[in-house]
This record gives C-alpha cells, sequence and structure tokens, in this order.
C-alpha cells in the first residue's frame, strides 16, 4: 500500500503488511510504553530504540523513513520522542495510532515521576540505586552508538561522498563546536536545496 | 483557574522548546520559578536532577513534577497536556506535508541530505555520553578521571550489541546489574 521510497531500500527489508487497525493500535500502544519506560536520556536515544523496534523488529518503517522522522521531530518544537512517537503513530494507523502512540510515551514518565517525587530525598541518596544508573549509562551508551555505526557506515557504503561530508561536519559541529542542532538541520537542508537546483540546472544544460 | 495556568505555562514550554530536553530545561525556570514561583531554586535542581535520572522527555518530567506539586494529579495532566499539544498539531501537519510532498525532487534532495546529518546528531550523542560514561563529565576530559569499569562496561555491552544483536533493553539492564556489582565490590 506503501510506495517504496526511492527504489533505495535494502533489498531483504521490505515493509512488512500492517495488521488491522486496532491491533495497530495496541502494539503502538505497548511498543511506546515499553520503549518510553526503560530509555534513559535525550531524545535520540529514544529514536534508536523505536527505529529497532519499529524498522528492525516490526518492519512496518523503512530506515530512510524513520531518519525522516527523527530530522522532523528534532526540528520542530516539544520533546522529540513525543514528536517521533506522533508521527509513527499517523504513519501505522491514521489519528487513533497517533493517539495510542503518544498516550504510551507519556504514560511512563508521568507514573514513574508521580512515585519517585514523593520518596525523592531517599531515592536520591540511595547508594545501590546510583550504582545501577551508572552501570545503565554504559549500556545507553553502547545501544546508541551500536545504532549510529551501522547507519554511518550505510552512508559511507553508499559513496555519495557529498552526504559524506555533510555528515562529518554535522559531527564535527556537534560534537566539537557544540553548535545549536537547529542550525546544523537548518545548514543540511540549505545543502539539499543547493544540490536540488544545481541538478536542475545540470539537467536542463544538458 | 490554577489548572489554566499550568496548562498555558506548559504550552508555551512546549511551544518553545524547539530541539529536545536540553532546550526545554531554561523555559521551565523561567516560567515555573522565575515567572509564577512554584518552584524554589532548590527544588528545580531536584526536578532537573530526577529528570536526567529517569526514563522520559524531560518536558514531561517536570510538567507532572511540578503540576503534581501545585494542584495534585489534575495540575500533573492539566500540565502535561499543555505540554504536548503544540507537538500534536505542528507535527501532525508537518507529516502530512512530507508525506503527500516527498516525492518532490527538491524534497528529495533536502531529506538526501538531512539524513547524513541526523545519523551525525546521533553519532555526537552517543559520544557525548560515552565521555560522560568514562570521564564523568563531557567538558573536563582528564585521564587522571578515567573510570575503568565504565569503559569496560561499555566496551563489553557494545561488542555484544554488535555481534549478536541482543535486545537494547536487556543489555541494558543487565548493565545496571553489573554497575550495581561493580559498586559493590568497590570498583566503581
Amino acid at each position: 500500500m506503501q510506495p517504496r521510497g526511492a527504489g533505495k531500500s535494502p533489498d531483504e527489508k521490505h515493509p512488512a503488511p500492517l495488521p488491522e487497525k486496532g491491533r495497530a493500535c495496541w502494539i503502538l500502544f505497548c511498543s511506546m510504553l515499553y520503549i518510553s519506560a526503560f530509555t534513559f536520556g535525550g531524545g535520540f536515544v529514544i529514536v534508536t530504540f523505536m527505529k529497532r523496534r519499529f524498522v528492525d523488529q516490526l518492519r512496518w518503517l523503512e530506515e530512510q523513513e524513520m531518519l525522516d522522522m527523527t530530522a522532523l521531530a528534532q526540528s520542530a518544537p516539544g520533546p522529540i520522542a513525543v514528536n517521533a512517537a506522533i508521527q509513527v503513530g499517523w504513519k501505522v494507523a491514521g489519528f487513533a495510532g497517533m493517539l495510542s502512540a503518544v498516550f504510551g510515551t507519556i504514560l511512563p514518565p508521568m507514573v514513574i515521576l508521580s512515585v519517585i517525587s514523593l520518596f525523592y530525598q531517599r531515592f536520591a541518596a540511595n547508594r545501590y540505586v546510583a550504582y545501577a544508573l551508572k552501570g545503565m549509562q554504559s549500556g545507553v551508551a553502547a545501544v546508541i552508538l551500536d545504532v549510529a555505526v551501522s547507519l554511518a557506515v550505510k552512508v559511507v557504503r553508499s559513496k555519495e561522498w557529498i552526504h559524506c561530508m555533510v555528515m562529518a561536519a554535522a559531527f564535527a559541529a556537534a560534537f566539537f563546536l557544540k553548535a545549536n542542532v537547529i542550525w546544523i538541520i537548518l545548514a543540511a537542508a540549505l545543502v539539499g536545496i543547493f544540490l536540488a537546483l544545481l541538478r536542475r540546472k545540470g539537467g536542463t544544460a544538458a | 483557574m490554577i489548572l489554566l495556568q499550568l496548562f498555558l505555562s506548559f504550552l508555551q514550554i512546549g511551544l518553545f522548546s524547539v530541539g529536545g530536553g536540553y532546550a526545554a530545561i531554561p523555559l521551565i525556570q523561567s516560567q515555573v520559578v522565575d515567572l509564577h514561583g512554584w518552584l524554589t531554586e532548590t527544588e528545580f535542581l531536584d526536578l532537573a536532577t530526577i529528570a536526567e535520572m529517569t526514563p522520559g522527555p524531560i518536558a514531561v518530567n517536570g510538567a507532572t513534577f511540578v503540576g503534581l506539586k501545585v494542584a495534585g494529579i489534575p495540575g500533573a495532566v492539566a500540565a502535561t497536556v499543555g505540554d504536548v499539544l503544540p507537538s500534536l498539531v505542528i507535527v501532525s501537519l508537518l507529516a502530512w506535508v512530507y508525506r503527500r510532498y516527498r516525492e518532490l525532487p527538491v524534497l528529495q534532495s533536502v531529506l538526501g541530505s538531512l539524513r547524513p546529518a541526523v545519523v551525525a546528531l546521533i553519532l555526537s550523542a552517543g559520544a557525548n555520553m560515552l565521555l560522560q560514561v568514562t570521564f564523568g563529565s563531557r567538558s573536563m576530559v582528564s585521564w587522571s578521571r578515567f573510570n575503568w569499569a565504565g569503559a569496560a562496561l561499555f566496551t563489553v555491552a557494545f561488542f555484544v550489541l554488535r555481534k549478536f544483536r541482543l535486545n537494547p533493553v536487556a543489555v541494558m539492564l543487565a548493565c545496571g546489574v553489573a554497575g550495581l556489582f561493580l559498586g559493590l565490590l568497590g570498583v566503581f
């Protein structure tokens, strides 16, 4: 039902057929509930977990779509996790899917925070909790870098050298210069517009 | 009335925090501490700490924490709804535009260069976390504070993930248990 995006999708991972709507909403809700309850750290962490779930496991989305959704989630106002959930929800099951995904995303932090704010003093002072959280930070770093490395390898293998340069420049700007993410996204979009204009000119000239 | 105030306050936070969690923190501070006095400075720092340690978007955590304190559970709901409402409207619109026009050559080209940039951003977020784990800070990197246990835990987790494709949540929880043991042994 969905046209294959740009004919570039990895061959073995054609999108799986979606289940009927009610079931899709339920799976969306449960997946987001599970992911949201276990992902510590910023929005990019949850997006990598969503990629593992919706692209690799369920095969509801293509990798490129997930990256597009991430870019949009990052550039729009509001929490990245919620923004990404909105898009996956719409794509999979329309309005009801969107509400299911968002509800699944915000429920765990609401419940967990309500409980913690009751016991905050004791929770923060507990050194066993601190040790476990510290260990989990190592795990989160490993998960996010695992996904990022796989994606980066694909960009390099595509042999589109301009895209490789965009990636290198964006990494340098984000990691070394600590540039605002919005500017990085805007700059990459400008490169895309520029390339499109260039191609069009080249097309008419040739 | 207080519910409406909470709702409107977090509506603004949701509307103007572009770029995720860390962008929301100064906005929450100005609304909640400076403008309305719902939290003291110290309470706000506590909130930031909790938000760091717990799952979920910082702005949703903040909305729940502040809403609960000011007006109980209805307050938490009002603040959270206010926080996500701008996203619901704006992102839904943008998603519609994306699905409708994504076959356009210009948009294809823009998305084509956005994707590697997003990969770079994820990579940078991961690299920052790795610095945090191995050096305890992302800005002050010095070998004297190198955390061997954290680095070893990361290396094992990374290897296991790449080699055996295990469930990431399971790997993360296993790291939590390992951290607990390392802590009890006094090496963490």
